[in-house]
C-alpha cells in the first residue's frame, strides 16, 4: 500500500502468541511459539510458510476458533485473549474468515441466502425485505446475481463457491479478515478473480487482511507486510518490496529460491533445502530451522535466536544474518 | 499400428476417451494426439475438467467405469522394442507392462502406499514380482533403490511403515517404487501437487537426475506452469478434453500460440509485470468465466466464450489443431495474429 498507510496505528497487535496442543501420550505440540507481529489498518499481512510452520493455528487462534495458549492480541485497543466468551461473542462480528475449501466450508443443504442470512442472524440483523436485499447486496458486492441466492452450493464452481465464503465473511461488516488459503483450491484461471476480488473489497471497504498462504508469488503480489514463519516460529518479517527484493533469512532465501518460475531459460541449477520440517513435538534446540540450514553453526543450536529489526520495520531472527549478508 | 518412430516410446494418436450414461455423454478426452520421444519429458498441463488426467488413466489402462476408449490409438515400445497398443490392451496384457516397463507414480503418496506393510516390503514385491530373484536379493535392491532416491540412512528407513515418513519421504518411496524395475516409461500424476515447495523442488530435481541416470522417459501431467518450466521438454496444453497446444518448452513460455495458454501465464501473479514501480497493485489479469461442463461445449471453439481474441467465426466450426510455427501446434483460428 502507499506510504500514507504506512503512517497509521495497528489495528491488531500480536505480541508472544503461543500454542500447545497436548498430543496423545502427554506430549506437547509446539504448534506456534513466540510469535509477535502488527498489523496495520487497511493493510494486508501475508502469513507464509511450509505445512506444519503453524500459520494456520496462528490464523486461528487470533480468531480464538481455537483458544491460545498464551500471548496477547490486542484489537483497537482490547486484548482480545482476555475476553470473555460473552464479550469475544460480540467482537467476533469485528473479525471474520474465509477457509480455503470452498466445498467442503458450505453447507450442502442450505441455500445461498441462508447460509449468508445465518451470518447476519448471528449479529441480530433484522428479518424480512431488509434482510433480503442486504443477501443481495452482497452477492452484487462479490460479483454473483441476487437470483444466486436461491441456489444451492453445489450449483456453483470453485470460484464462485469462493465468492459466497466471502460474502458470508463480509455480511457483518468486520474490519478484520482473516484468509486462509483462499485461491489454493481454485484453478489458476479463477484464482485471479478471486485476487482481484479480494484486493478490490479491501481498497472499497478499507478492509484489514491477514492473508494465509503458501504460495509466494501471490502473497508478494497482495500483501503490504509478510510474516515468514517455519516450525511455529517468525523467521523474518517485514515490508513485502524489502524480504522479496532484500531477503535476510536463510529460510525465506531457500523459499524464494525453490518456488517455481514459469520461465524454462532460469532453471534452478540446485536444490537449497534439504531434508522435511522437523516434528513439533520435539522441536531442535536453538534456531529452529538450524537442522536444514545450509549456514547453521555450533552456536545455533545453543539459543532461540532473538527477533532483530534492521530497520524500516523488517525484523529477522538469524544469529548469522550479519555476516551473511556481508558474505553475499 | 506399425510406423513408430525409432526414438518415439509412446505415441498417442486420436485418443477418445468417453463416459457414457444413458443420458448423456461426457467426452472427456476428444481426439488426443501426441508423442513422448525416447529419455524425455512430456508435460500435460490442464486445469480441473481439461481430461489431463483421464488422458494418463486411459494409457495405464486404470479407467473406471463409465469411462471406456472410444477409439484412437496409444502405442508403447516396449525395452525389446515390440510395439504395443495401450488402447486395445486388456488387464493380462496389463499386467505384464506396468511396473516393469511402464510406472506410474501419484498424487498422494499415502494412498498408493500399502500402510499395512513396511516400504521395504513393498518396493521388494515390486523388484520380485518382475525379477526371479530371492527374498534377500530383492530387500538388496530395494535397500539400493531407497539410496536412489536419496532417503537419508536408507537401511533404517526400509523397516519403516508409510505412516512413519513424511510426504516428500513417502514421494520417494513411490518412486523408489516405480523405478525399482527400470522401466522405460514413468507416468507421474500431479506427483509434487501435495507436497510444499521446498519439498517440491528436491522430487523434481531428483526426477531429473533419476531420468539422466535411468534414462527413462516420463509422461509428466500438472496443473502448475512452473512445475511445467522446470521438469519438461515438450509441453501438451489441454482445454475440455482437447490440445489446444503443442510446443517445445522454452518457445512456449517465451510466445504462446493458443490464448488460453496465454492466459493461464498471464494471470499467474508476477511482481514484476503486477507491481507498479510505487508497489501499488495493478488488477490481475484474469480469464473470465470458467471451464465449460464437458457434456455441453459451445458448437465452435470450447474457449471462445472467454476468449478475448473472440470473432464471429470462432462460434461456428471447432477450429483444427495446426502447425503455428516450427515444432509448434494451436487449436486457434486466429493463432497467427496473437
Amino acid at each position: 500500500m502507499s506510504a500514507t498507510m504506512e503512517t497509521t496505528t495497528p489495528l491488531l497487535t500480536v505480541d508472544g502468541l503461543v500454542k500447545r496442543f497436548t498430543g496423545r501420550g502427554g506430549k506437547t505440540v509446539h504448534a506456534v511459539e513466540d510469535v509477535s507481529f502488527t498489523i496495520k489498518r487497511g493493510t494486508t499481512v501475508g502469513l507464509v510458510g511450509e505445512s506444519g510452520s503453524g500459520k494456520t493455528t496462528a490464523g486461528r487462534t487470533l480468531l480464538r476458533l481455537i483458544e491460545p495458549t498464551g500471548g496477547k492480541a490486542v484489537f483497537d485497543g482490547t486484548d482480545i485473549f482476555a475476553l470473555s466468551d460473552k464479550d469475544m461473542r460480540a467482537f467476533r462480528q469485528r473479525m471474520q474468515i474465509i477457509f480455503q475449501d470452498p466445498f467442503s466450508s458450505l453447507n450442502p443443504r442450505m441455500r445461498v441466502e441462508a447460509i449468508i442470512g445465518e451470518a447476519l442472524d448471528a449479529c441480530g440483523y433484522p428479518k424480512g425485505q431488509q434482510r433480503k436485499d442486504r443477501v443481495a447486496e452482497l452477492l452484487t458486492l462479490v460479483g454473483l446475481q441476487p437470483e444466486h441466492g436461491r441456489r444451492f452450493p453445489h450449483e456453483f464452481s470453485g470460484g464462485q463457491r469462493q465468492r459466497i465464503g466471502i460474502a458470508r465473511a463480509l455480511a457483518v461488516e468486520p474490519e478484520f479478515v482473516v484468509a486462509d488459503e483462499p485461491v489454493s483450491a481454485l484453478d489458476v484461471s479463477v484464482q485471479a478473480q478471486v485476487l482481484n476480488l479480494l484486493s478490490d473489497l479491501q481498497k472499497r471497504l478499507g478492509l484489514t487482511l491477514l492473508f494465509i498462504a503458501h504460495d509466494l508469488s501471490v502473497v508478494e503480489y497482495l500483501c503490504d507486510e509478510v510474516v515468514v514463519m517455519y516450525l511455529g516460529r517468525v523467521m523474518e518479517r517485514g515490508p513485502s518490496r524489502l524480504v522479496y527484493a532484500a531477503p535476510r533469512h536463510p529460510y525465506t532465501k531457500a523459499l524464494l529460491a525453490t518456488a517455481p518460475i514459469p520461465d524454462p531459460t532460469r532453471r534452478r541449477e540446485h536444490v537449497p533445502l534439504k531434508g522435511d520440517i522437523p516434528s513439533p513435538i520435539n522441536p531442535p534446540s536453538g534456531c529452529v530451522f538450524r537442522t536444514r540450514c545450509p549456514h547453521a553453526i555450533d552456536a545455533c543450536a545453543q539459543t532461540i535466536p532473538p527477533v532483530e529489526d534492521l530497520g524500516g520495520d523488517h525484523h529477522v531472527a538469524c544469529i548469522r544474518h550479519l555476516e551473511l549478508a556481508q558474505a553475499s | 499400428m506399425t510406423d513408430l518412430a525409432p526414438d518415439t516410446i509412446l505415441s498417442v494418436r486420436d485418443l477418445r476417451t468417453w463416459f457414457k450414461t444413458k443420458r448423456v455423454t461426457a467426452k472427456a478426452v476428444d481426439g488426443v494426439t501426441f508423442d513422448l520421444k525416447r529419455g524425455q519429458t512430456l508435460a500435460v498441463v490442464g486445469e480441473s475438467g481439461s481430461g489431463k488426467s483421464v488422458t494418463s488413466l486411459s494409457i495405464m489402462g486404470l479407467l473406471a467405469r463409465p469411462g471406456a476408449i472410444e477409439s484412437g490409438e496409444a502405442l508403447f515400445r516396449d525395452s525389446k522394442g515390440a510395439a504395443h497398443d495401450l488402447a486395445r490392451m486388456g488387464p493380462r496384457g496389463f499386467r505384464k507392462l506396468r511396473g516393469k516397463e511402464i510406472a506410474m507414480i501419484f498424487q498422494e503418496p499415502m494412498t498408493s502406499l500399502n500402510p499395512l506393510y513396511t516400504v521395504g516390503d513393498q518396493i521388494g514385491e515390486m523388484i520380485a514380482l518382475h525379477n526371479d530373484v530371492s527374498r534377500d536379493e530383492a530387500r538388496k535392491s530395494a535397500l539400493d533403490m531407497l539410496r536412489h532416491v536419496e532417503i537419508p540412512d536408507a537401511a533404517n528407513r526400509l523397516d519403516d511403515y508409510p505412516h512413519q515418513m513424511s510426504g516428500g519421504m513417502r514421494q520417494r518411496v513411490m518412486i523408489a517404487m516405480a523405478l525399482s524395475c527400470n522401466p522405460s516409461l514413468l507416468i507421474a500424476d500431479e506427483p509434487t501437487t501435495a507436497l510444499d515447495v521446498t519439498i517440491q523442488a528436491q522430487i523434481l530435481d531428483l526426477l531429473r537426475r533419476l531420468q539422466e541416470q535411468f534414462g527413462m522417459s516420463i509422461l509428466f501431467i500438472t496443473h502448475n506452469l512452473g512445475v511445467v518450466a522446470e521438469i519438461a521438454h515438450e509441453v501438451v496444453v489441454m482445454y475440455a478434453g482437447r490440445v489446444v497446444e503443442h510446443a517445445p518448452v522454452v518457445p512456449l513460455f517465451a510466445k504462446q500460440k493458443h490464448p488460453y495458454t496465454e492466459g493461464l501465464l498471464a494471470c499467474t501473479p508476477n511482481a514484476e509485470r503486477d507491481l507498479d514501480p510505487a508497489g501499488e497493485r495493478k488488477a490481475l489479469y484474469s480469464i473470465p468465466g470458467t471451464v465449460p461442463p464437458i457434456t455441453n461445449l459451445p458448437p465452435g471453439c470450447a474457449f471462445e466464450p472467454r476468449c478475448r481474441y473472440s470473432i464471429s467465426a470462432c462460434t461456428k466450426v471447432p477450429p483444427q489443431l495446426e502447425p503455428a510455427g516450427p515444432e509448434r501446434l494451436s487449436r486457434c483460428l486466429r493463432s497467427a495474429e496473437i
